[in-house]
């Protein structure tokens, strides 16, 4: 990672103690698996196995459209709530200020908290996508499997900076209640729950300002969905990413400053 | 001797308040140095100067010669702070095993945990320790990387008596293999069994910096004990020249600059006294003396 230097322990050998421990640290939090790895399924069950066998006009399958939809509902959930929820206990428990005085520096932290969210997110798809399979008879070649999840953890990067903008915002008793009342309603206005023909018109025509529309888009995209043109998508989500990772960095700068000021 | 840790002219200002005014201290490579002053004196500011935590409004502080933030300073010190947290859902030996990591040349984890009396608990989640258990685990994380120097802020606070005995004796063991310590603590006892420099510090200033002995030295006021019945007055008491240490039903212990003159007057008014004793002042008052600032200032 970088030349190394006397009397220290190198940089990947830290970033990778960390993450071990990171990914036992989140095992360990049973409401954490429930809400990003059994719930994502569960809404499966419900919205997409009485789909599963459909096709939509242009014979697009039904069942892999819901399965992408909640894919992208999946990751974004394990994005917004390990950073906001996790961030915001870790500060009300002071964690950062025993980690600060030791050699482990905050970037090769926040890296490693990055790479667990990005692991529990592919075993978040392996499961979903694997139900969507195995019980709901959802069939696409595997490479379009991959397609769809590496688009879904590249693309979420809006969301680390949502999860974020709501760990340094707020303490741990409201971090869970804000997380919730943004990241459920954004996803259903953005018809990832139900078809958006489905919705009331003034959600069809909130939706297309919301991130997580663009991001489910990039997985339908994969699928052949002929909605909207990917560098569209990419624009959109980009955008949103520097917007909530601004604001982040800016409360973060701000809380930096009086306790290590 | 190489200097380990240096403030050169530190101040540090949060908003209105100043709480540390022009600090200046060296401590070299295997000194064992107590902080000692009242709370809001300025102690704890200090010591996050020295390991980077804050920056100086003005001023300097250095860490084996580098700034206090450079990782290759940060490898060679082990630190225990007031207030800090860490995950709950950690096993003791994982937490230790964690920490040991961020270090080049750790100590065994089986050493750690012996060293900070928490063998039995290597298997426990760190959120069901007591309180007492959660400061072994921050002393046992202070020390699990074998450091050249160790810094303690209120290391004892909230340990039983057989705790702190054991860590004061681990502290020790630390100290007489070349280690250099700066403490912090309440515990007066503590700092004058550990701490062979004193430095207190009040109102964010160095008040005195020496040798237990000499602090005791400097202050010329005695300890003066006895009983009296009925007991002695708030009334009275204010015209002695003496400061109130402790009153217990008959019992008073004064601290006094003119233990003779002081007792003169206790004759004169017919106050009777019974079990008199009059001792030089102990480091505990000594500190009392210094830091209200009147009879010992130099």
């Amino acid at each position: 990672m970088s030349t190394p230097v006397a009397g220290v322990v190198p940089l990947a050998g830290l970033l990778l103690r960390q993450t071990l421990a990171e990914i036992r640290i989140r095992r360990r939090i049973p409401a954490f698996s429930a809400v990003n790895l059994a719930l994502p399924v569960v809404f499966y069950a419900f919205f997409g196995l009485p789909v599963a066998q459909r096709t939509f006009a242009d014979g697009r399958s039904v069942g892999a459209h819901v399965l992408a939809s909640f894919g992208a509902y999946a990751v974004g959930s394990v994005m917004v709530y390990a950073f906001g929820i996790g961030v915001a206990n870790e500060r009300a428990m002071r964690i950062d200020l025993l980690l600060r005085a030791t050699p482990l520096p905050p970037a090769v932290h926040l890296l490693a908290k990055i790479i667990t969210a990005l692991v529990y997110s592919c075993i978040s798809l392996a499961l979903l996508i694997g139900f969507g399979v195995l019980v709901g008879g959802v069939h696409q070649p595997v490479g379009v499997w991959l397609s769809v999840a590496l688009r879904l953890l590249a693309g979420s990067l809006p969301f680390i900076g949502l999860g974020f903008l709501i760990g340094y915002r707020y303490g741990p008793n409201a971090a869970p209640a804000v997380a919730n009342l943004i990241y459920l309603p954004m996803s259903f206005a953005s018809g990832l729950f139900m078809p958006l023909d489905q919705l009331p018109g003034f959600v069809r025509a909130v939706a297309p300002w919301l991130p997580s529309y663009h991001y489910a888009q990039l997985a339908w995209n994969a699928l052949g969905a002929p909605t909207e043109r990917l560098a569209v998508s990419v624009l959109w989500l980009a955008g949103y990413a520097v917007l909530f990772l601004g604001l982040a960095l800016r409360t973060y700068r701000r809380e930096e400053d009086r306790k290590f000021g | 001797m190489a200097t380990v840790v240096e403030l050169i002219a530190a101040r540090k200002r949060f908003g209105n308040v100043e709480a540390v005014r022009g600090v200046d201290l060296a401590i070299a490579a295997g000194e064992v140095v107590a902080l000692l002053g009242p709370n809001g004196a300025g102690k704890t500011t200090s010591i996050s100067l020295m390991l980077g935590l804050r920056q100086p409004t003005s001023g300097e502080a250095r860490l084996f010669g580098l700034s206090p933030s450079d990782r290759r300073a940060r490898s060679r010190c082990g630190v225990m702070l007031q207030e800090s947290g860490v995950t709950a859902v950690l096993r003791v030996a994982e937490i230790v095993d964690l920490f040991r990591s961020y270090y080049p040349a750790p100590l065994p984890t089986e050493r750690v945990l012996a060293l900070s009396g928490l063998t039995d608990k290597a298997a426990s989640f760190t959120g069901r320790l007591s309180g007492g258990e959660r400061q072994r685990l921050y002393f046992a994380l202070a020390i699990c990387g074998d450091p050249e120097a160790l810094f303690l802020d209120e290391p004892s606070v909230g340990m039983d008596v057989t705790a702190r005995r054991g860590m004061v004796e681990t502290i020790r063991a630390f100290a007489a293999a070349g280690k250099t310590i700066v403490l912090t603590t309440h515990y007066l006892d503590e700092a004058d069994q550990l701490a062979r420099r004193i430095v207190v510090i009040d109102h964010g200033v160095v008040i005195a910096d020496a040798s237990p002995p000499q602090i005791k030295a400097r202050v010329a006021s005695k300890r003066v004990s006895f009983s009296t019945t009925p007991p002695l007055t708030d009334d009275v008491l204010r015209t002695l020249p003496a400061r109130l240490l402790e009153r217990d039903g008959a019992r008073v212990r004064l601290l006094s600059g003119e233990p003779e003159r002081l007792l003169h007057l206790l004759f004169e008014r017919g106050v009777p006294v019974h079990e008199l004793e009059v001792v030089g002042a102990d480091l505990e008052e000594a500190f009392i003396s210094l830091t209200s600032g009147q009879e010992a200032r130099p």
